[in-house]
């Protein structure tokens, strides 16, 4: 499922998020099973799926992450279940030295300047991500899809970290 | 959106017959229904004027009661008085029991689910809440004169599968159709009639009887997007009587209370919960063996008791609005549910969190239902025009059991619903031929800390070597937030629907015996009911065809609609006779022939809504 077909939009990187998300709307105002409450068992089933579908979709294309990945999807080159690894040392280094300044925050004087300094440097890092990504996919060949693929996994990792903060951050406050 | 509506010939904007449709709030400790009349949501109350109904049903040994009548007996007869049943529904008897069984006498049933042992008989929670929901259909149909189309029932937004199932099986077992389980935040921004004023973010804080929710939801033209929700299904105000109860108990220096002093003594704790309102110093008494003991509650000593709780929501809140991606100051307006926001506690850390007085102005107990209400009449057909839809988001991840006791994530909490997932697992030792799978709600990592939705088997897997064979299962969680799974094996093609066995549901010989049970209270049989369903579906089916073949008929062959008229025209004919069986066959047909052509008409549908959108960009 091509799902910038779906949202009538050319595929690239950078697409108008207010723009996708009017689209979403206006499809779900089509086809979202409360317009067939008092329909048929089957038009109900079918809109169910056609709404997953395009909830799907939406959040594909919403999502940095994943629309990146769904725009190498269709180019060929799968990455939702792969055991690929990582081989950027440097990168896997600054992964270590953040997850032992995580473990670090529970034995701080002042947590939160911690937790707050290291929201700030994990956004400035993914920023640069985003920033390599977006010029590697905009290029569209084989070379530069497979180093936007690393740039992917690397926003990964990112994401992983940030919700390992959060977690710590929530118990802080709780 | 709708600037122009223009009428197919022959299909006349005539106004067509009203349905009656309803909403219904079945609450924790008190139930209402609503329905819109003369365009205007209100309650619906019954003889005595009254517009809410205890959520209590007395079993007495020649009859049950329900409501008011019910909850006079609560007292004096404690052990056959349900109260507060909204706590058990999705539970098993395991889970009751970890809480606290308040004083009844339960068993298990097949499936581990509670049961009520009372001077009538046995009775599920879903028996009990199908007692709370009969008179306020009758109160209804009264009230309105006439049958009902069917009920918006709204449930909290936490309510993980096994909880909704059972809210709807209740309204099921009267016959009821459940046009949406509605979550009730929702209903509050509905009945606030922010989906018509406003376009941002606004958060809902409901506090019931039972149940904490927050939801944080975003208002575009009419849609409402819920974009997280949060909560406890198990922290309400109930909860404030219990300490609020331990402190007088301990105050009065009670030890050990009989069943019916300790429900004496909740009573009384609500009552003193509830005139701390107003008062910053109430007096607490007690009726025992003929002495009256009492004692001061002061306004600090009570919120000293419920603070904790109240911080525990509060910590919901904000981790809401991050799972949302919103942050405090951007929440425009902060509405409040629940009788438990009265508490003036409650509504000051709320004030201090969003940074702005919630709006209250609405009955904080009626609020849930006149938003259902609304719900129930754009559902029914009522109001054609109008723009208000209703996106809701899974409340908690959907996973599968892996090796080692683990969860295998399939569909994460805060994805919007409806939601379709597959995943592929594959056969782990040569010519396997079955697989058993466990489906599990929560966010844990281990089995084990979550909530058990299902098991089933896989069978009739071709036997291949081990990995060879592809299983590829689909989760499809529906509007309503209920789950239905789908498997199949990739290389033989071979569909197989797995009937889902909650794990916490109703075995089939239960089913069966509670719907002869409720039979014997209305004049009715199955056999009969089962007619009228199936005429209703039939109906359904030719309404809503032909209404589809006038419109885009021009995509059928002259020979495809011809043999539809026909299948049409059978159908009609079975329908006006008494065989189920033929018309539930003929409607089956009729889904056959129809699937190609309903199939392109959502297309259609899908690339014409965008359509007018590229013309306002151009």
């Amino acid at each position: 499922m091509n799902y910038f077909d779906l949202f009538q939009f050319t595929p690239a990187f950078d697409i108008n998020t207010a723009q996708l998300a009017d689209r979403y709307r206006d499809l779900q105002r089509a086809v979202h099973p409360d317009k067939f409450a008092h329909e048929s068992e089957q038009q109900k089933l079918l809109s169910v799926q056609r709404t997953a579908q395009i909830n799907d979709g939406y959040q594909t294309l919403k999502t940095p992450l994943l629309r990146a990945e769904h725009i190498l999807s269709l180019r060929g080159l799968e990455l939702s279940h792969e055991t690929t690894t990582l081989k950027d040392t440097r990168f896997l280094m600054q992964q270590m030295e953040w997850r032992e300044a995580l473990e670090d925050i529970n034995h701080s004087s002042e947590p939160q300047d911690l937790i707050d300094s290291l929201y700030d440097s994990f956004a400035d890092f993914e920023k640069n991500l985003f920033t390599h990504l977006t010029q590697l996919l905009a290029k569209d060949n084989q070379a530069d899809n497979l180093l936007a693929a690393d740039q992917i996994r690397k926003l990964k990792f990112m994401a992983k970290l940030q919700d390992e903060l959060s977690r710590i951050e929530d118990k802080l406050l709780d | 959106m709708a600037l122009l509506q223009i009428a197919e010939p022959g299909q006349s904007a005539a106004p067509h017959q009203h349905r009656l449709a309803v909403g219904i709030d079945l609450g924790t400790t008190n139930s209402l229904v609503a329905s819109v009349r003369s365009g205007e949501a209100t309650t619906l109350s019954d003889e005595l004027q009254r517009h809410s109904l205890p959520s209590v049903v007395h079993y007495g040994n020649d009859e049950i009661s329900v409501g008011y009548d019910a909850q006079s007996q609560s007292a004096t007869d404690p052990a056959n008085t349900i109260v507060s049943v909204k706590r058990f529904m999705g539970r098993s008897l395991d889970d009751v029991k970890a809480s606290g069984s308040q004083g009844y006498s339960l068993t298990a049933s097949e499936n581990g689910l509670p049961v009520f042992n009372t001077a009538h008989g046995q009775y599920n929670p879903i028996q009990v809440s199908a007692e709370i929901l009969r008179p306020l259909i009758e109160r209804a149909e009264k009230t309105l004169g006439g049958d009902l189309q069917g009920a918006v029932i709204t449930v909290p937004a936490y309510f993980d599968d096994a909880q909704r199932q059972g809210t709807k099986d209740a309204a099921e077992l009267l016959g009821v159709k459940v046009l949406r389980l509605l979550n009730e935040p929702t209903a509050a921004a509905i009945a606030y009639g922010l989906d018509t004023k406003q376009e941002g973010v606004i958060a809902i804080y409901d506090l019931g009887g039972g149940t904490f929710d927050i939801s944080v939801l975003r208002l575009n033209r009419g849609v409402f997007e819920v974009l997280a929700t949060g909560g406890d299904s198990a922290l309400g105000g109930d909860d404030f009587d219990h300490l609020l109860q331990a402190h007088i108990q301990s105050a009065l220096g009670i030890v050990e209370p009989t069943i019916q002093l300790n429900r004496q003594i909740q009573i009384e704790a609500r009552r003193v919960k509830e005139a701390l309102t107003f008062a910053d110093i109430v007096t607490a008494s007690i009726e025992s063996d003929g002495q009256t003991l009492s004692c001061e509650i002061t306004k600090a000593q009570f919120e000293q008791l419920i603070a904790a709780l109240v911080k525990k929501t509060i910590s919901s809140c904000r981790r809401t609005l991050r799972d949302a991606g919103v942050s405090a100051d951007e929440v425009l307006e902060t509405v409040m549910v629940g009788g438990s926001t009265r508490v003036p506690l409650v509504r000051e850390k709320v004030a201090d969190f969003f940074k702005k007085m919630p709006l209250t102005s609405i009955d904080p107990d009626r609020v849930v239902a006149l938003g259902a209400a609304i719900q129930a009449d754009i559902l029914a057909g009522n109001k054609p025009d109008s723009d208000l839809l209703l996106l809701d988001v899974l409340p908690l991840s959907l996973g599968i059991e892996t090796m080692g006791g683990l969860v295998e994530k399939v569909v994460t909490r805060n994805t919007t619903i409806p939601v379709a997932r597959a995943q592929e697992f594959t056969t782990f030792k040569d010519g396997q031929t079955a697989m058993a799978f466990h489906v599990v709600q929560g966010e844990r990592e281990l089995v084990d800390d979550c909530r058990s939705l299902a098991r089933f088997t896989l069978k009739g897997i071709p036997p291949l070597a081990a990995g060879a064979a592809h299983i590829r299962v689909t989760f499809q969680v529906d509007a309503d937030g209920l789950l239905s799974v789908t498997a199949m094996e990739k290389s033989t093609e071979v569909q197989t629907t797995i009937q889902v066995k909650p794990s916490f549901g109703l075995s089939d010989t239960e089913i069966a015996t509670m719907l002869k049970d409720s039979m014997k209270h209305a004049k009715d049989d199955i056999t009969r009911r089962m007619l009228t369903e199936q005429k209703v579906e039939a109906a359904r089916v030719i309404e809503s065809l032909t209404a589809a073949l006038a419109k885009d008929g021009d995509l059928l062959s002259a020979a495809e609609r011809s043999q539809l008229d026909e299948s049409i025209k059978a159908l009609d004919t079975l329908a006006q006779a008494d065989d189920s069986d033929a018309i539930e066959a003929a409607i089956a047909d009729l889904d056959e022939q129809t699937q190609d052509f309903a199939s392109k008409r959502m297309d259609n549908s899908i690339k014409a809504a965008l359509t007018g959108q590229s013309v306002d960009n151009i």
